[in-house]
């Protein structure tokens, strides 16, 4: 027989997601150790601003990771920047453009999942391919689009995307509450059941009658528009649409999905694990930056740790 | 006629295809183009690009995916232009030692059944990361001995086209006329049956990757060979270049169907895009576009030749 607590205890390491917060906080305690505390809450403030933008494109991500194997978006970076350098052009740091902004900003990710659906569909490709082959498209008419310059953002979104209130940026608040909803979506929704479902089985699903198609197609609809989202919020928080903004974006979408919990081979999912692993991210970065490390060992070091944390999460959570 | 028009020949014909329409087109433009030096500029940059699709091709036969191929090329153009000419024992220990670290990856995915796009984005880290040690700013020297065979003057047509021709040759042969390289392609095609008749699905992945690992040691050495310095981001885009090459070249991102000859064509096409580009005076800023819709309109293809098997 078990104690009680001593279950609980267990139960609790038995959470997907629990993993991903349990390594933010080892990697935070490890830097304010080295620090002897300072700046501790200026860390976690900074790693939560941050964060923001990778939870973003990560829920999109999850939902489509969710839908099984070789579903991946890879157009996501390429999003971003299309999505921010035409909302940017556009707006062109007149204040009462924001909101036209920001609906042609998720008009841009919407053509793109549907462009991208469309390709998996018409082509019968793998949405790996299809993905990579319309990001293709997406950067270069960013490229032409943007120019290559650093296209300004209006002086309110600037100031919404750094508003701190007692040191706790406000957008990550927004970001936890949008977590939330897309939490409730993915667990209690017919739709995020749908999804759930065809990544356990499609064919399954399919003879189940849920509409594959339709929720597929509306999946990779939601992760391009939730990436030309974080675009658009990024070019505000960062000073600007830039060509490369995006490209870091890539790596990070998915390590949170997985770091967060989420089964590579789908069907699996929890929205609560991005937000650890998003933390974990950043933090890590500055525990590097911390020890004074160069860019080379810290490159290095984010790399192992990225591979070690999905060689022990990956085979533990085979399903 | 109709042997002419099976579905499966013209699959294997279309990656030819393309490349030659490509061509046709560019010698179109700029009648120029087709003499020694003019294939020489065009084609200058193929050989490393085709070695790289070579080498993610060997991933995408056991159903992976290599996302830091581009920054291991990388790296291994910057431990070309450093310890391979100072100290060419140490270099040669280390690009050995490479080969072993993409076996290990290999191993390490296939025992923790690890999704590889993960674990090789990861990687990515980790190369351009030891790139950045070996060379933090750009620079560096090739060896002159590569230098030497990338710009060695060959008759009537230039070492990039007589190379391709080889290295698809050998690699053809290796992968699709040898008993196991039948293995390792059944081992993305049927593992369950692969390992039934008793052969070791993890020896198979190990030995892709450690093919893939050598091929991305030659995409780096032959680089350098024609850059001369070395940068540790020198060759990041070849990560979705050999993607976009090999899955041009006939290849499929699962179930083991592989074309060396093709992944090599392909990686010519991509090559060939840019200039093709640039001849029909549009900015370069559409190059990757333009590889994009090739991938995209060679896919469609492809889609109504399987359409016409199925009829």
């Amino acid at each position: 027989m078990m104690s009680p607590a001593g279950s609980r205890f267990e139960r609790l390491l038995n959470l997907p997601w629990i993993w991903a917060y349990l390594a933010a906080i080892t990697v935070w305690l490890a830097t304010i150790f080295y620090t002897t505390g300072q700046g501790s809450a200026q860390i976690l403030s900074a790693a939560l601003s941050f964060a923001t933008f990778s939870v973003i494109v990560g829920i999109g991500q999850m939902y489509v990771i969710t839908l099984g194997p070789g579903n991946v978006d890879l157009s996501i970076p390429a999003t971003m920047t299309f999505a921010g350098a035409v909302s940017m052009k556009i707006i062109d740091t007149n204040n009462a453009m924001i909101l036209p902004g920001l609906a042609i900003a998720i008009g841009c990710g919407a053509a793109v999942g549907i462009f991208n659906y469309g390709l998996i569909r018409a082509l019968r490709i793998p949405p790996i391919i299809a993905t990579l082959s319309s990001s293709f498209l997406v950067q270069s008419a960013a490229i032409a689009y943007g120019r290559g310059i650093k296209i300004k953002p209006p002086p309110m979104l600037a100031d919404f995307t750094t508003w701190r209130i007692a040191d706790i940026p406000v957008l990550a608040i927004c970001v936890m509450a949008l977590a939330a909803v897309m939490s409730l979506v993915l667990h209690r929704t017919v739709f995020g059941r749908s999804v759930t479902a065809i990544g356990q089985n499609q064919r399954a699903a399919e003879l189940a009658g849920i509409p594959v198609n339709f929720i597929r197609f509306a999946t990779y609809v939601q992760s391009a528009v939730l990436a030309a989202l974080c675009g658009f919020l990024l070019s505000g928080f960062s000073g600007g649409a830039s060509l490369n903004m995006g490209a870091e974006y890539l790596l990070a979408s998915i390590a949170v999905v997985v770091i967060g919990g989420t089964s590579v081979a789908g069907g699996f999912s929890n929205v609560s694990g991005l937000w650890g692993a998003a933390m974990f991210m950043f933090l890590l970065v500055t525990m590097l930056n911390t020890f004074g490390l160069s860019a080379g060992f810290r490159l290095i070091l984010t790399g192992l740790i990225i591979v070690c944390v999905i060689t022990l999460a990956g085979g533990r959570r085979r399903i | 006629m109709a042997e002419l028009l099976n579905p499966r020949l013209l699959r294997n014909l279309l990656p030819a295809f393309s490349l030659t329409v490509l061509l046709v087109l560019i010698f179109y433009l700029q009648p120029r183009a087709m003499s020694y030096f003019g294939l020489n500029l065009l084609l200058n940059l193929a050989l490393p690009i085709a070695f790289a699709t070579l080498a993610q091709m060997c991933v995408m036969a056991v159903n992976d995916l290599d996302l830091g191929i581009g920054a291991f090329v990388g790296f291994v153009a910057c431990v070309g232009a450093t310890f391979l000419r100072d100290t060419p024992a140490l270099g040669v220990l280390i690009l050995a030692g490479c080969v072993v670290a993409y076996a290990a990856l290999g191993f390490l995915i296939h025992i923790r059944n690890l999704p590889s796009i993960v674990v090789t984005l990861g990687m990515s880290f980790v190369w351009l990361g030891l790139a950045l040690l070996v060379l933090p700013t750009p620079g560096g020297k090739a060896p002159d001995w590569i230098r030497a065979v990338m710009t060695w003057k060959t008759p009537l047509f230039p070492f990039t086209i007589y190379a391709s021709v080889v290295v698809a040759l050998v690699v053809h042969l290796v992968l699709m006329r040898s008993s196991y390289g039948t293995v390792l392609r059944g081992a993305g095609g049927n593992p369950v049956s692969v390992e039934r008749a008793g052969w070791s699905l993890l020896k198979a992945k190990m030995t892709m990757y450690a093919m893939a690992g050598l091929f991305g040691i030659l995409s780096g050495v032959s680089l350098i060979g024609l850059t001369t310095s070395a940068d540790a981001n020198i060759a990041l885009r070849y990560t979705l270049l050999s993607i976009a090459g090999a899955i041009l070249g006939g290849s499929e991102f699962v179930g083991g169907r592989i074309s060396p000859i093709g992944a090599v064509i392909g990686a010519t096409t991509l090559t060939l895009a840019g200039s093709f580009l640039s001849f029909l005076r549009i900015s370069p800023d559409w190059q990757i576009g333009a590889q994009g819709g090739i991938l995209i309109v060679v896919l469609a293809l492809r889609v109504l030749i399987n359409r016409s098997e199925k009829r």
